[in-house]
């Protein structure tokens, strides 16, 4: 070998040496060594994600210990995972609720009880139904950015007048379905040009339509997909697709524009009431101001008046992934953002209600969404209703998903839709506890 | 020679090093996954054949395998045929035939989820442009992206975008074709017909053969434009393929043993199709050198 072979050999050594010595420091995210600098990798982008930055940038200036860095990602929650598994993960992620469970099982995350406790944040301090969603297996594992409940919205102008008001809507089932029945319009060929209402517009909750009639996916350790009541809101559901006809409905939806833009259907006037969140007010002052609407909670069936008042909740919650570097100081900017101020200012600016126990009237008089007390009232309620607490949600989501589109465009019956689902579910439920429960 | 061999070595160290950091050991440690039960965030753990085994009794693997079978016998032969046809066209002698060359081929270097979100409006049940054409000629459209019966024609008609890439193989085959054979073949008196059939296709038979074999191996993996354009394989999983299930099951389910298991089973079917595909073509693929 000569010396140039030598030369080469060495260089490219060296090379390697040195990005194995210095490789902690390259990547090292500590730009300066008077402060510590907190990783924050959040999944909002556009508005929601600048009020976020604005509390970032309020914690930053509220003390000189620690910075916040905040970086938008999206697909936060798989390539909080990678990052987590490669060892270097961010200090702060957020991300959905109903992946707290999903994430505390493949142990992702970082145990929060008794820093949560130091700072009183417990069951007292959150309504008991966002609370829930933080816990699990009894220990914290996330506290909440900003959570929501879900509601009717209706809008007045599309109503006769006389169920054309929060107090004279209809509160059943029902009478919902003969309100359908009598404002939907179609054409002569049965093309839909008005829909009173679609359970699958917007689609984002197939899996929650039973528990308005009763039901549950899972109780206990099993999963009770194919319930009665379960079957009775399937029943439910195709008696829509049946009224319109199956390709009517679908034909109707593909028209439908995003949710974030005028050509929404609720705001294009394509329906005259939907399911949504507390979210939807936003979206309404920003494409379509001025829009006429009213929000109810969700009908029950006539039957069952005990079910009054149910709302599906959902929440975004901040978490401290496994591994993080700086647990202390990421901790302090989550309960920072659990100050009563700073969680109603952002929960406000996202057209959230407030997970927090106690609110202030200010939030209530100056919220944008005039019906914020109704949203607040719901997650209060006994009523209000988490994703059940399982690992494999996203699975069991998506098996509900397939029987609704399953149901909505005929190709099965409710009762061979959920047989279907259910079997898929156990499978997939009894593989997850031998598979990750039991390590 | 031994010092040649070393810096012959040498030089080849970046791409020996990119292959086995990149490829071999990825490729070797996902069989080895796959007899494991891995999340990713804990050690794997060993299970035997248990992937395997439960892969045999999944019905949404079996869905996923035959959507994407049917997706494979419909879009390779429709793009095979397109891009040959095509590709004939191009070949034509017509003035300002390079500036058509390069418009047929641009198609195909649109990104996948660019392409994806511009066939969301074309298809489009309601207002797209495609049924606004249909319903001119007085026509009932289908609702392509809605309807279970027609989201897979959908996919496999919006495969045709991409068959640029085929189209000019195809094209350099057609010009390596022997003037000579056309000029026999006139005078014997063939029609144009008989020469495509017994000139033409004969002698593009070997490049017909790389395609539908690199077509077969595209259609199998086919992942990007399903998910822009139909999230989670709706409606009903009519859209649901295997990449789109390996996907979930690794980056969605945390199941990364189980994706390398699909991953793997997948691996064998397009192995057996494309050894398939190369005995076939022993009877019907023509060599100049034979």
């Amino acid at each position: 070998m000569n010396w140039t072979s030598v030369g080469i050999f060495g260089l490219a050594a060296t090379l390697v040496v040195g990005a194995v010595v210095t490789g902690e420091r390259v990547i090292s995210r500590q730009d300066r060594t008077d402060r510590v600098t907190v990783i924050y990798w959040e999944k909002w982008t556009g508005s929601e994600g600048e009020e976020m930055r604005k509390v970032v940038n309020a914690f930053n200036e509220s003390q000189d210990r620690i910075f916040v860095k905040y970086l938008s990602i999206s697909g936060i929650d798989s390539k909080t995972r990678l990052a987590i598994a490669g060892g270097n993960p961010p200090d702060v992620a957020g991300i959905w609720g109903d992946q707290v469970v999903q994430f505390a099982d493949a142990n992702a995350l970082t145990d929060l009880t008794e820093l949560a406790n130091d700072k009183g944040l417990d069951e007292n301090y959150y309504i008991p139904a966002y609370w829930d969603g933080y816990v699990y297996k009894d220990k914290v594992w996330a506290l909440p950015s900003t959570p929501a409940a879900i509601a009717l919205h209706a809008r007045p102008d599309l109503l006769p007048p006389e169920v054309a008001t929060p107090e004279t809507f209809p509160k059943t089932f029902e009478a919902l379905d003969a309100l359908v029945e009598k404002i939907s319009v179609q054409g002569p060929n049965g093309s839909l040009k008005l829909a009173g209402f679609l359970p699958s517009n917007p689609g984002w909750w197939n899996w929650a339509w039973g528990y308005y009639f009763g039901g549950q996916l899972i109780t206990g350790d099993k999963v009770t997909i194919d319930t009665p009541e379960n079957l009775r809101a399937f029943r439910w559901i195709a008696k829509y697709t049946k009224k319109f006809g199956s390709k009517e409905v679908q034909s109707f939806q593909g028209g439908f524009g995003n949710f974030a833009s005028p050509q929404d259907p609720f705001m294009s006037g394509k329906v005259a009431a939907e399911q949504n969140g507390v979210w939807k007010a936003n979206y309404i002052n920003v494409y379509k101001p001025g829009l006429e609407w009213f929000a109810v909670p969700m009908p029950y069936p006539a039957d069952r008046p005990d079910l009054k008042g149910r709302s599906n909740l959902s929440q975004d919650v901040l978490c401290i992934p496994r591994g993080a570097k700086h647990v202390k100081e990421a901790f302090e900017f989550l309960s920072f953002v659990q100050k009563q101020d700073v969680m109603e200012g952002l929960c406000s600016a996202h057209g959230k209600n407030s997970p927090l126990a106690k609110v202030s009237e200010k939030f209530f008089d100056t919220h944008p969404n005039k019906y914020i007390r109704l949203f607040d009232q719901l997650a209060r309620s006994p009523g209000a209703f988490n994703i059940p607490k399982v690992g494999v949600f996203p699975q069991i989501s998506n098996e509900m998903n397939v029987a609704f589109q399953e149901v909505n465009s005929e190709q099965k019956t409710p009762e061979r839709a959920l047989a279907d689902a259910q079997q898929r579910a156990e499978i997939i439920w009894s593989t997850y506890r031998k598979q990750v429960l039991a390590q | 020679m031994k010092k040649d061999l070393r810096i012959g070595l040498l030089f080849a160290l970046p791409w020996i090093l990119g292959f086995i950091i990149f490829l071999a050991y990825p490729v070797l440690a996902s069989l080895y996954y796959s007899f494991t039960n891995f999340s990713i965030l804990r050690e794997p753990s060993y299970v035997g054949a248990d992937n395997y085994a439960e892969l045999a009794s999944d019905t949404v693997f079996h869905k996923a395998l035959i959507n994407t079978l049917i997706y494979a016998v419909g879009a390779v032969p429709l793009s095979t045929v397109v891009a040959i046809g095509l590709a004939m066209l191009l070949n034509t002698k017509v003035k300002g035939m390079s500036y058509y060359r390069t418009i047929f081929f641009l198609p195909s270097l649109v990104p996948m989820v660019a392409l994806g979100t511009l066939f969301l409006w074309i298809f489009n049940g309601d207002y797209g442009l495609l049924n606004e054409g249909i319903r001119a000629a007085n026509l009932e459209p289908p609702n392509w992206l809605g309807d279970p019966a027609w989201s897979k024609s959908t996919l496999m008609l919006i495969s045709m975008w991409g068959c640029g890439q085929a189209m000019v193989i195809y094209l350099a085959g057609l010009q390596n074709v022997p003037v000579s054979l056309y000029e026999a073949a006139d005078l014997d008196g063939a029609k144009l017909g008989k020469k495509i059939w017994n000139v033409t296709l004969p002698m593009l038979s070997p490049v017909i053969l790389f395609n539908v074999v690199m077509g077969i191996i595209g259609a199998l993996q086919v992942f990007a434009v399903p998910y822009v354009m139909f999230p989670g394989g709706a409606p009903a999983r009519s859209t649901y393929f295997i990449a789109s299930y390996l996907f979930d099951n690794a980056f969605q389910y945390q199941r990364m043993g189980y994706a390398s298991a699909v991953g793997w089973v997948m691996f064998i079917i397009t192995l057996v199709l494309t050894l398939l595909a190369l005995k076939m073509s022993d009877r019907h693929v023509h060599y100049e050198t034979e």
